[in-house]
Protein backbone atom coordinates (compact mmCIF):
# COMPACT_ATOMS: atom_id res chain seq x y z
CA UNK A 1 0.00 0.00 0.00
CA UNK A 2 2.64 2.45 0.88
CA UNK A 3 4.79 1.37 -2.08
CA UNK A 4 2.13 1.88 -4.43
CA UNK A 5 1.79 5.68 -3.00
CA UNK A 6 5.78 6.42 -3.14
CA UNK A 7 5.82 5.01 -6.69
CA UNK A 8 3.06 7.58 -7.91
CA UNK A 9 4.57 10.65 -6.04
CA UNK A 10 6.93 12.34 -7.94
CA UNK A 11 9.02 13.88 -4.82
CA UNK A 12 9.27 10.39 -3.98
CA UNK A 13 10.77 9.58 -7.34
CA UNK A 14 13.43 11.93 -7.00
CA UNK A 15 14.74 10.94 -3.85
CA UNK A 16 14.82 7.41 -5.07
CA UNK A 17 17.03 8.57 -8.26
CA UNK A 18 19.44 9.77 -5.89
CA UNK A 19 18.85 7.48 -3.13
CA UNK A 20 19.62 4.21 -5.68
CA UNK A 21 22.59 5.05 -6.86
CA UNK A 22 23.96 6.66 -3.61
CA UNK A 23 23.69 3.19 -1.93
CA UNK A 24 25.01 1.44 -4.96
CA UNK A 25 28.11 3.69 -4.36
CA UNK A 26 28.37 3.00 -0.53
CA UNK A 27 28.07 -0.43 -1.69
CA UNK A 28 31.32 -0.48 -3.98
CA UNK A 29 33.35 1.58 -2.31
CA UNK A 30 33.22 -0.28 0.91
CA UNK A 31 33.59 -3.95 -0.71
CA UNK A 32 36.76 -2.08 -2.48
CA UNK A 33 38.01 -0.73 1.08
CA UNK A 34 37.40 -3.65 2.20
CA UNK A 35 38.99 -6.11 -0.13
CA UNK A 36 41.69 -4.03 -0.14
CA UNK A 37 42.38 -4.59 3.84
CA UNK A 38 41.54 -7.59 3.54
CA UNK A 39 44.14 -9.14 1.51
CA UNK A 40 46.09 -6.63 2.12
CA UNK A 41 46.81 -5.28 -1.37
CA UNK A 42 49.45 -2.87 -1.82
CA UNK A 43 48.63 0.99 -2.93
CA UNK A 44 51.19 0.96 -5.95
CA UNK A 45 48.30 -1.75 -7.33
CA UNK A 46 45.16 -0.73 -6.11
CA UNK A 47 44.75 1.81 -3.41
CA UNK A 48 42.25 2.16 -1.15
CA UNK A 49 39.10 4.50 -1.73
CA UNK A 50 40.33 6.13 1.75
CA UNK A 51 43.61 6.25 0.31
CA UNK A 52 42.60 7.74 -2.87
CA UNK A 53 40.40 10.64 -1.17
CA UNK A 54 43.28 11.27 1.34
CA UNK A 55 45.60 11.84 -1.88
CA UNK A 56 42.67 14.41 -3.39
CA UNK A 57 43.08 15.99 -0.34
CA UNK A 58 46.95 16.03 -0.27
CA UNK A 59 47.50 17.04 -3.48
CA UNK A 60 44.57 19.19 -4.44
CA UNK A 61 47.17 22.04 -5.29
CA UNK A 62 48.63 19.97 -8.13
CA UNK A 63 45.15 18.05 -8.96
CA UNK A 64 42.62 21.23 -8.85
CA UNK A 65 45.03 23.18 -11.41
CA UNK A 66 45.14 20.02 -13.37
CA UNK A 67 41.42 19.87 -13.45
CA UNK A 68 41.28 23.58 -14.42
CA UNK A 69 43.39 23.28 -17.17
CA UNK A 70 41.45 20.04 -18.51
CA UNK A 71 38.50 21.74 -18.19
CA UNK A 72 39.11 24.71 -20.14
CA UNK A 73 40.20 22.57 -22.83
CA UNK A 74 37.42 20.55 -23.07
CA UNK A 75 35.13 23.62 -22.59
CA UNK A 76 36.87 25.72 -25.38
CA UNK A 77 36.41 22.65 -27.71
CA UNK A 78 32.65 22.07 -26.66
CA UNK A 79 32.18 25.57 -27.77
CA UNK A 80 34.75 25.40 -30.66
CA UNK A 81 32.58 22.28 -32.09
CA UNK A 82 29.45 24.06 -31.24
CA UNK A 83 30.32 27.45 -33.41
CA UNK A 84 31.77 25.59 -36.38
CA UNK A 85 29.10 22.38 -35.96
CA UNK A 86 26.04 25.01 -35.99
CA UNK A 87 27.66 27.03 -39.07
CA UNK A 88 28.26 23.96 -41.01
CA UNK A 89 24.62 22.57 -40.29
CA UNK A 90 23.15 25.83 -41.46
CA UNK A 91 25.12 26.22 -44.50
CA UNK A 92 24.58 22.34 -45.36
CA UNK A 93 20.64 23.15 -45.00
CA UNK A 94 20.84 25.93 -47.16
CA UNK A 95 22.44 24.03 -49.96
CA UNK A 96 22.29 20.04 -51.04
CA UNK A 97 25.05 20.54 -53.13
CA UNK A 98 27.41 21.56 -50.66
CA UNK A 99 26.53 18.79 -47.97
CA UNK A 100 26.77 16.54 -50.60
CA UNK A 101 30.27 17.47 -51.33
CA UNK A 102 31.43 17.75 -47.77
CA UNK A 103 29.03 15.52 -45.46
CA UNK A 104 31.30 12.20 -46.43
CA UNK A 105 34.27 14.47 -45.03
CA UNK A 106 32.63 15.09 -41.77
CA UNK A 107 32.44 11.09 -41.02
CA UNK A 108 35.88 10.96 -42.32
CA UNK A 109 36.47 13.25 -39.71
CA UNK A 110 34.50 11.02 -37.11
CA UNK A 111 36.04 7.85 -38.20
CA UNK A 112 39.69 8.92 -38.17
CA UNK A 113 40.95 7.89 -34.48
CA UNK A 114 41.64 11.05 -32.92
CA UNK A 115 44.89 9.90 -31.51
CA UNK A 116 46.50 8.94 -34.86
CA UNK A 117 45.27 12.96 -35.89
CA UNK A 118 46.62 14.46 -32.51
CA UNK A 119 50.71 14.41 -33.13
CA UNK A 120 50.11 15.87 -36.56
CA UNK A 121 48.00 19.04 -35.15
CA UNK A 122 50.56 19.42 -31.89
CA UNK A 123 53.57 19.08 -34.64
CA UNK A 124 51.96 21.91 -36.78
CA UNK A 125 50.31 24.15 -34.11
CA UNK A 126 52.76 26.40 -31.99
CA UNK A 127 50.46 26.83 -29.17
CA UNK A 128 50.21 23.41 -26.83
CA UNK A 129 47.00 25.09 -25.86
CA UNK A 130 45.01 25.78 -28.95
CA UNK A 131 46.34 22.37 -30.75
CA UNK A 132 44.95 20.09 -28.11
CA UNK A 133 41.71 22.65 -28.16
CA UNK A 134 41.11 22.12 -31.70
CA UNK A 135 42.17 18.71 -31.27
CA UNK A 136 39.42 17.96 -28.70
CA UNK A 137 37.08 19.99 -30.49
CA UNK A 138 37.44 17.77 -33.82
CA UNK A 139 36.21 14.92 -31.64
CA UNK A 140 32.96 16.86 -30.30
CA UNK A 141 32.11 18.43 -33.96
CA UNK A 142 30.22 15.19 -35.66
CA UNK A 143 27.20 14.94 -33.72
CA UNK A 144 26.36 18.37 -33.58
CA UNK A 145 26.83 18.61 -36.94
CA UNK A 146 24.99 15.56 -37.41
CA UNK A 147 22.06 16.16 -35.09
CA UNK A 148 21.73 20.13 -36.03
CA UNK A 149 21.21 19.32 -40.07
CA UNK A 150 18.94 16.27 -39.07
CA UNK A 151 16.74 19.14 -36.87
CA UNK A 152 16.96 22.00 -39.52
CA UNK A 153 15.98 19.19 -41.88
CA UNK A 154 13.17 17.49 -39.76
CA UNK A 155 10.38 19.73 -40.36
CA UNK A 156 6.47 19.20 -40.81
CA UNK A 157 6.24 19.09 -44.64
CA UNK A 158 3.22 20.44 -44.04
CA UNK A 159 4.34 23.24 -41.72
CA UNK A 160 6.83 24.15 -44.61
CA UNK A 161 4.23 23.89 -47.51
CA UNK A 162 2.32 26.66 -45.28
CA UNK A 163 5.49 28.87 -44.95
CA UNK A 164 5.95 28.84 -48.57
CA UNK A 165 2.18 29.91 -49.71
CA UNK A 166 2.87 32.86 -47.37
CA UNK A 167 5.82 33.45 -49.56
CA UNK A 168 8.19 33.28 -46.46
CA UNK A 169 11.58 34.06 -47.49
CA UNK A 170 14.55 31.18 -46.81
CA UNK A 171 15.61 34.31 -43.54
CA UNK A 172 11.93 33.61 -42.27
CA UNK A 173 11.64 30.00 -43.05
CA UNK A 174 15.17 29.62 -40.94
CA UNK A 175 14.14 31.67 -37.89
CA UNK A 176 10.82 30.90 -37.66
CA UNK A 177 10.26 27.36 -38.54
CA UNK A 178 13.73 25.67 -39.15
CA UNK A 179 15.81 26.60 -36.23
CA UNK A 180 12.93 25.61 -33.50
CA UNK A 181 12.34 22.53 -34.91
CA UNK A 182 15.95 21.57 -34.94
CA UNK A 183 16.40 22.58 -31.30
CA UNK A 184 15.40 19.67 -29.58
CA UNK A 185 17.91 17.43 -31.84
CA UNK A 186 20.66 20.01 -31.49
CA UNK A 187 20.36 19.94 -27.77
CA UNK A 188 20.84 16.12 -28.21
CA UNK A 189 23.73 16.23 -30.13
CA UNK A 190 25.34 18.73 -27.72
CA UNK A 191 25.06 16.25 -24.15
CA UNK A 192 27.21 13.63 -27.20
CA UNK A 193 29.47 16.20 -27.77
CA UNK A 194 29.83 17.37 -24.24
CA UNK A 195 31.47 13.65 -23.35
CA UNK A 196 32.92 13.48 -26.49
CA UNK A 197 35.40 16.95 -25.92
CA UNK A 198 35.92 15.65 -22.46
CA UNK A 199 37.58 12.32 -23.90
CA UNK A 200 39.33 14.30 -26.93
CA UNK A 201 40.71 16.71 -24.32
CA UNK A 202 42.62 13.91 -22.44
CA UNK A 203 43.48 12.21 -25.79
CA UNK A 204 45.27 15.22 -26.65
CA UNK A 205 47.21 15.77 -23.20
CA UNK A 206 48.23 12.26 -23.56
CA UNK A 207 49.47 12.89 -26.98
CA UNK A 208 50.96 16.12 -26.31
CA UNK A 209 52.45 14.68 -23.29
CA UNK A 210 55.50 16.22 -21.63
CA UNK A 211 56.20 17.89 -24.47
CA UNK A 212 53.26 19.93 -24.01
CA UNK A 213 53.07 22.87 -21.37
CA UNK A 214 50.02 21.75 -20.06
CA UNK A 215 49.62 19.93 -16.80
CA UNK A 216 46.35 18.34 -17.08
CA UNK A 217 44.53 15.58 -15.27
CA UNK A 218 46.32 13.27 -18.57
CA UNK A 219 49.09 14.69 -17.64
CA UNK A 220 49.06 13.97 -14.34
CA UNK A 221 47.85 10.22 -14.62
CA UNK A 222 50.66 9.89 -17.16
CA UNK A 223 53.45 11.29 -14.64
CA UNK A 224 51.42 9.23 -11.50
CA UNK A 225 52.47 6.55 -13.49
CA UNK A 226 55.85 6.77 -13.93
CA UNK A 227 56.69 7.82 -10.29
CA UNK A 228 54.41 4.53 -9.96
CA UNK A 229 51.81 6.93 -7.65
CA UNK A 230 49.29 4.98 -8.15
CA UNK A 231 46.81 7.09 -5.51
CA UNK A 232 47.14 9.82 -7.24
CA UNK A 233 46.46 8.37 -10.37
CA UNK A 234 43.09 7.07 -9.22
CA UNK A 235 42.41 10.44 -7.85
CA UNK A 236 43.05 12.09 -11.09
CA UNK A 237 41.12 9.92 -12.70
CA UNK A 238 38.00 10.07 -10.05
CA UNK A 239 38.01 13.62 -11.11
CA UNK A 240 37.95 13.35 -15.13
CA UNK A 241 34.86 11.11 -14.41
CA UNK A 242 33.28 13.88 -12.40
CA UNK A 243 34.46 16.30 -14.50
CA UNK A 244 32.86 13.97 -17.44
CA UNK A 245 29.60 13.44 -15.06
CA UNK A 246 29.03 17.50 -14.05
CA UNK A 247 29.31 18.13 -17.89
CA UNK A 248 26.04 15.66 -18.29
CA UNK A 249 24.09 17.13 -15.72
CA UNK A 250 25.21 20.67 -16.78
CA UNK A 251 23.98 19.75 -20.44
CA UNK A 252 20.42 18.01 -19.19
CA UNK A 253 19.90 21.30 -17.41
CA UNK A 254 20.75 23.63 -20.25
CA UNK A 255 18.42 21.34 -22.37
CA UNK A 256 15.51 21.71 -20.38
CA UNK A 257 16.18 24.75 -19.25
CA UNK A 258 16.42 25.89 -22.82
CA UNK A 259 13.27 24.03 -24.72
CA UNK A 260 10.78 25.05 -21.01
CA UNK A 261 11.69 28.49 -21.67
CA UNK A 262 11.28 28.75 -25.33
CA UNK A 263 8.09 27.17 -24.92
CA UNK A 264 6.98 29.56 -21.78
CA UNK A 265 8.67 32.22 -23.36
CA UNK A 266 6.52 32.19 -26.40
CA UNK A 267 3.11 31.38 -24.56
CA UNK A 268 3.73 33.77 -21.79
CA UNK A 269 4.76 36.92 -23.57
CA UNK A 270 1.67 36.96 -26.25
CA UNK B 1 -5.29 45.94 -64.10
CA UNK B 2 -7.95 45.72 -62.60
CA UNK B 3 -10.54 43.04 -62.14
CA UNK B 4 -14.17 42.85 -63.32
CA UNK B 5 -16.15 42.75 -60.38
CA UNK B 6 -18.11 39.42 -61.42
CA UNK B 7 -14.72 37.56 -62.39
CA UNK B 8 -14.86 33.87 -61.14
CA UNK B 9 -12.48 33.27 -58.08
CA UNK B 10 -10.97 29.94 -59.51
CA UNK B 11 -10.66 28.55 -63.35
CA UNK B 12 -9.28 25.49 -64.52
CA UNK B 13 -8.55 25.23 -68.05
CA UNK B 14 -7.75 21.90 -69.12
CA UNK B 15 -5.38 21.53 -66.18
CA UNK B 16 -3.42 18.24 -65.60
CA UNK B 17 -0.68 16.75 -63.83
CA UNK B 18 1.15 14.16 -65.06
CA UNK B 19 4.14 12.53 -62.60
CA UNK B 20 7.42 12.23 -64.09
CA UNK B 21 7.10 8.67 -63.83
CA UNK B 22 4.47 8.74 -66.50
CA UNK B 23 1.06 8.71 -63.78
CA UNK B 24 -1.66 10.76 -64.43
CA UNK B 25 -2.80 12.19 -60.82
CA UNK B 26 -5.49 14.24 -62.91
CA UNK B 27 -6.60 14.03 -66.39
CA UNK B 28 -7.76 17.47 -68.24
CA UNK B 29 -10.24 19.75 -65.65
CA UNK B 30 -12.19 22.14 -66.26
CA UNK B 31 -13.80 23.86 -63.30
CA UNK B 32 -15.11 27.66 -62.60
CA UNK B 33 -15.55 28.82 -59.20
CA UNK B 34 -17.68 31.87 -58.46
CA UNK B 35 -17.34 34.03 -56.03
CA UNK B 36 -18.93 33.17 -52.93
CA UNK B 37 -19.87 29.70 -53.89
CA UNK B 38 -18.96 27.32 -51.17
CA UNK B 39 -17.44 24.14 -53.86
CA UNK B 40 -16.73 20.58 -52.59
CA UNK B 41 -13.97 18.26 -54.17
CA UNK B 42 -15.58 14.57 -53.75
CA UNK B 43 -13.71 11.47 -54.30
CA UNK B 44 -12.20 8.45 -53.65
CA UNK B 45 -8.24 8.60 -53.10
CA UNK B 46 -6.07 8.81 -55.85
CA UNK B 47 -8.63 10.80 -57.59
CA UNK B 48 -6.29 13.82 -57.79
CA UNK B 49 -8.64 16.19 -55.69
CA UNK B 50 -6.09 16.96 -53.31
CA UNK B 51 -3.72 17.59 -56.51
CA UNK B 52 -6.34 19.72 -58.03
CA UNK B 53 -6.61 21.81 -54.59
CA UNK B 54 -2.44 22.36 -54.14
CA UNK B 55 -2.63 23.78 -57.96
CA UNK B 56 -5.21 26.21 -57.35
CA UNK B 57 -3.11 26.73 -54.11
CA UNK B 58 0.01 27.35 -56.37
CA UNK B 59 1.75 24.51 -54.13
CA UNK B 60 1.81 22.29 -57.31
CA UNK B 61 2.58 23.24 -61.09
CA UNK B 62 0.12 21.88 -63.37
CA UNK B 63 1.66 19.55 -66.04
CA UNK B 64 -0.16 21.09 -68.65
CA UNK B 65 -3.39 23.63 -68.99
CA UNK B 66 -3.64 26.65 -66.85
CA UNK B 67 -5.03 27.69 -63.49
CA UNK B 68 -6.67 30.92 -63.19
CA UNK B 69 -7.39 32.84 -60.11
CA UNK B 70 -9.57 35.94 -60.86
CA UNK B 71 -8.48 35.88 -64.15
CA UNK B 72 -4.66 35.76 -63.40
CA UNK B 73 -1.80 32.92 -63.44
CA UNK B 74 -1.78 31.73 -59.69
CA UNK B 75 1.55 33.08 -59.27
CA UNK B 76 -0.02 36.43 -60.08
CA UNK B 77 -2.15 36.53 -56.76
CA UNK B 78 -0.69 39.29 -55.43
CA UNK B 79 -1.72 41.50 -58.49
CA UNK B 80 -5.67 40.73 -57.60
CA UNK B 81 -5.20 42.58 -54.53
CA UNK B 82 -6.97 39.05 -53.49
CA UNK B 83 -6.09 36.97 -50.65
CA UNK B 84 -6.08 33.24 -50.14
CA UNK B 85 -5.68 30.59 -47.07
CA UNK B 86 -5.15 27.19 -47.27
CA UNK B 87 -6.18 24.71 -44.51
CA UNK B 88 -4.23 21.37 -44.38
CA UNK B 89 -5.70 17.86 -43.29
CA UNK B 90 -4.00 18.07 -40.07
CA UNK B 91 -3.93 21.03 -37.77
CA UNK B 92 -0.27 22.19 -39.03
CA UNK B 93 0.31 24.63 -36.14
CA UNK B 94 4.08 25.14 -34.59
CA UNK B 95 4.50 23.24 -31.45
CA UNK B 96 6.64 25.26 -29.57
CA UNK B 97 4.17 28.34 -30.41
CA UNK B 98 1.29 29.31 -28.45
CA UNK B 99 -2.31 29.66 -30.14
CA UNK B 100 -1.70 33.12 -30.59
CA UNK B 101 1.55 33.26 -32.47
CA UNK B 102 0.32 30.21 -34.67
CA UNK B 103 -2.62 32.42 -35.56
CA UNK B 104 -0.07 35.53 -36.23
CA UNK B 105 2.19 33.45 -38.26
CA UNK B 106 0.58 34.97 -41.79
CA UNK B 107 0.75 38.40 -40.35
CA UNK B 108 4.30 37.97 -39.12
CA UNK B 109 5.35 36.71 -42.21
CA UNK B 110 3.77 39.27 -44.28
CA UNK B 111 5.72 41.95 -41.77
CA UNK B 112 2.16 43.41 -40.54
CA UNK B 113 2.89 45.60 -37.79
CA UNK B 114 2.53 43.98 -33.95
CA UNK B 115 -0.65 46.08 -32.66
CA UNK B 116 -2.43 45.65 -35.71
CA UNK B 117 -1.58 41.74 -35.79
CA UNK B 118 -2.35 41.22 -32.53
CA UNK B 119 -5.50 42.95 -32.85
CA UNK B 120 -6.68 40.63 -35.90
CA UNK B 121 -5.05 37.79 -33.47
CA UNK B 122 -7.64 38.58 -31.09
CA UNK B 123 -10.56 38.97 -33.98
CA UNK B 124 -9.78 35.52 -35.34
CA UNK B 125 -9.79 33.72 -32.02
CA UNK B 126 -12.87 35.20 -30.93
CA UNK B 127 -14.50 33.81 -34.96
CA UNK B 128 -13.39 30.18 -33.68
CA UNK B 129 -14.23 30.97 -30.07
CA UNK B 130 -10.60 29.84 -28.63
CA UNK B 131 -9.63 33.67 -27.33
CA UNK B 132 -9.72 32.21 -23.52
CA UNK B 133 -7.20 29.79 -25.33
CA UNK B 134 -4.43 32.41 -26.81
CA UNK B 135 -1.75 31.51 -24.24
CA UNK B 136 -2.08 27.99 -24.66
CA UNK B 137 0.16 25.79 -26.67
CA UNK B 138 -1.04 23.39 -29.33
CA UNK B 139 -0.22 20.11 -27.66
CA UNK B 140 -2.42 21.14 -24.98
CA UNK B 141 -5.87 21.41 -27.27
CA UNK B 142 -7.71 18.47 -28.67
CA UNK B 143 -8.10 17.81 -32.15
CA UNK B 144 -10.64 19.79 -32.95
CA UNK B 145 -9.52 22.58 -30.63
CA UNK B 146 -6.41 22.48 -33.05
CA UNK B 147 -8.01 22.31 -35.97
CA UNK B 148 -10.50 25.75 -35.22
CA UNK B 149 -6.58 27.15 -34.64
CA UNK B 150 -6.06 26.45 -38.33
CA UNK B 151 -8.96 27.78 -39.25
CA UNK B 152 -8.30 30.93 -37.23
CA UNK B 153 -4.84 31.41 -38.91
CA UNK B 154 -6.63 31.20 -42.52
CA UNK B 155 -9.09 33.60 -41.42
CA UNK B 156 -6.70 36.15 -39.76
CA UNK B 157 -5.33 37.27 -43.26
CA UNK B 158 -8.66 38.28 -44.10
CA UNK B 159 -9.14 36.00 -47.38
CA UNK B 160 -11.52 36.11 -50.15
CA UNK B 161 -11.06 32.15 -50.93
CA UNK B 162 -10.92 29.55 -48.54
CA UNK B 163 -8.94 26.48 -49.62
CA UNK B 164 -9.38 23.21 -47.38
CA UNK B 165 -7.99 19.57 -48.09
CA UNK B 166 -9.82 16.94 -45.76
CA UNK B 167 -9.56 19.59 -42.69
CA UNK B 168 -12.00 17.47 -40.65
CA UNK B 169 -11.38 14.22 -42.01
CA UNK B 170 -9.03 13.02 -38.85
CA UNK B 171 -11.91 13.98 -36.43
CA UNK B 172 -14.38 11.89 -34.57
CA UNK B 173 -18.12 12.25 -36.26
CA UNK B 174 -19.51 14.55 -34.11
CA UNK B 175 -16.59 17.25 -33.59
CA UNK B 176 -16.56 17.28 -37.52
CA UNK B 177 -20.69 17.57 -37.41
CA UNK B 178 -19.98 21.13 -34.97
CA UNK B 179 -16.88 22.31 -37.13
CA UNK B 180 -18.79 21.88 -40.65
CA UNK B 181 -21.97 23.74 -38.93
CA UNK B 182 -19.33 27.04 -37.97
CA UNK B 183 -17.68 26.86 -41.38
CA UNK B 184 -21.05 27.56 -43.09
CA UNK B 185 -21.46 30.19 -40.79
CA UNK B 186 -17.92 31.77 -41.30
CA UNK B 187 -18.88 31.27 -45.10
CA UNK B 188 -21.79 33.23 -44.70
CA UNK B 189 -20.77 35.83 -42.60
CA UNK B 190 -17.76 36.79 -44.76
CA UNK B 191 -18.98 35.74 -48.39
CA UNK B 192 -16.06 33.72 -48.93
CA UNK B 193 -15.35 31.46 -51.36
CA UNK B 194 -14.28 27.61 -50.40
CA UNK B 195 -13.10 25.11 -52.59
CA UNK B 196 -13.20 21.99 -49.73
CA UNK B 197 -11.64 18.78 -50.56
CA UNK B 198 -13.30 15.87 -48.65
CA UNK B 199 -14.37 11.98 -49.28
CA UNK B 200 -17.21 12.45 -47.38
CA UNK B 201 -20.41 12.28 -49.45
CA UNK B 202 -22.49 13.68 -46.15
CA UNK B 203 -19.86 16.21 -45.33
CA UNK B 204 -20.17 17.68 -49.28
CA UNK B 205 -23.74 17.56 -49.38
CA UNK B 206 -24.32 19.39 -45.99
CA UNK B 207 -21.90 22.03 -47.20
CA UNK B 208 -21.74 22.43 -50.73
CA UNK B 209 -23.32 24.66 -52.86
CA UNK B 210 -21.93 22.64 -55.55
CA UNK B 211 -20.15 19.40 -55.44
CA UNK B 212 -17.61 18.44 -57.66
CA UNK B 213 -17.61 14.39 -57.98
CA UNK B 214 -14.29 12.91 -59.07
CA UNK B 215 -12.82 9.47 -59.73
CA UNK B 216 -9.49 7.35 -59.48
CA UNK B 217 -7.49 5.70 -61.62
CA UNK B 218 -6.86 7.88 -63.68
CA UNK B 219 -7.78 10.93 -61.46
CA UNK B 220 -10.59 13.27 -63.69
CA UNK B 221 -14.21 15.19 -62.51
CA UNK B 222 -17.34 12.75 -63.10
CA UNK B 223 -20.09 15.19 -62.70
CA UNK B 224 -20.97 18.46 -61.30
CA UNK B 225 -24.12 18.10 -58.89
CA UNK B 226 -25.20 21.29 -57.69
CA UNK B 227 -26.80 21.30 -53.82
CA UNK B 228 -29.85 23.39 -54.44
CA UNK B 229 -30.93 23.94 -50.72
CA UNK B 230 -31.42 26.72 -48.79
CA UNK B 231 -28.86 28.54 -46.24
CA UNK B 232 -28.82 28.43 -43.00
CA UNK B 233 -28.65 24.75 -43.23
CA UNK B 234 -29.41 22.98 -40.17
CA UNK B 235 -28.21 19.53 -38.58
CA UNK B 236 -32.41 19.11 -39.47
CA UNK B 237 -30.86 19.27 -43.00
CA UNK B 238 -28.88 16.58 -42.78
CA UNK B 239 -32.32 13.96 -41.89
CA UNK B 240 -34.58 15.68 -44.37
CA UNK B 241 -35.54 13.30 -47.42
CA UNK B 242 -33.83 16.01 -49.80
CA UNK B 243 -30.47 15.13 -47.99
CA UNK B 244 -30.74 11.61 -48.47
CA UNK B 245 -31.90 12.18 -52.21
CA UNK B 246 -28.38 13.95 -52.99
CA UNK B 247 -26.09 11.37 -50.89
CA UNK B 248 -27.76 8.72 -52.60
CA UNK B 249 -27.38 10.24 -56.72
CA UNK B 250 -23.73 11.57 -55.38
CA UNK B 251 -23.30 7.67 -53.87
CA UNK B 252 -24.84 6.31 -57.50
CA UNK B 253 -22.52 8.46 -59.26
CA UNK B 254 -19.79 7.74 -57.48
CA UNK B 255 -19.77 3.62 -57.61
CA UNK B 256 -20.72 4.23 -61.49
CA UNK B 257 -17.78 6.27 -62.10
CA UNK B 258 -15.80 3.53 -59.61
CA UNK B 259 -17.17 0.43 -61.77
CA UNK B 260 -15.76 2.08 -65.04
CA UNK B 261 -11.66 1.77 -64.10
CA UNK B 262 -11.39 -0.38 -61.07
CA UNK B 263 -13.30 -3.83 -61.72
CA UNK B 264 -10.33 -5.14 -63.80
CA UNK B 265 -7.47 -3.97 -61.67
CA UNK B 266 -9.05 -4.49 -58.38
CA UNK B 267 -11.08 -7.17 -56.48
CA UNK B 268 -14.33 -6.66 -55.23
CA UNK B 269 -14.84 -7.14 -51.51
CA UNK B 270 -16.93 -10.70 -52.51
CA UNK B 271 -14.07 -11.87 -54.90
CA UNK B 272 -11.85 -11.01 -52.02
CA UNK B 273 -13.73 -13.33 -49.60
CA UNK B 274 -13.81 -16.15 -52.19
CA UNK B 275 -10.53 -16.32 -52.81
Amino acid sequence: MSAAITATNPHGERIRRVAYPALVAVVVVSVWQAMVVAYELPAYLVPSPFLMMKTLVADRAALGSALWVTVRITLFAFVLATAIGVLISFAFVQSRTLETALFPYAVLLQVTPIVAVAPLLIIWIKDPMASMVICAALVALFPVIANTTLGLRSIDPDLQSYFRLNRATRWQTLVRLRIPSALPYFFGGLRISSGLALIGAVVAEFVAGTGGSGSGLAYQIMTSGFQLNIPRMFAALLLISLTGMALFVAMAWLTRAALGSWHASESSHD
Amino acid sequence: MTVEADAPAIEALSATKTYPDGTHALQPVDLTVAEGEFVTLLGPSGCGKSTLLKMVAGLLEPSDGRLLLWRRPVSQLDATGRRIAFVFQSPTLMPWASVATNVRLPLDLAGVPRPEAEARVADALGLVGLTKFAAALPRTLSGGMQMRVSIARALVVDPQLLLMDEPFGALDEITRGRLDAELLELWRAKRLTVLFVTHSIHEAVFLSSRVVMMAARPGRVVEQITIDEPHPRTPEFMVSPQFSRYARRLQESLLAASAETETETEPTAAERVRA
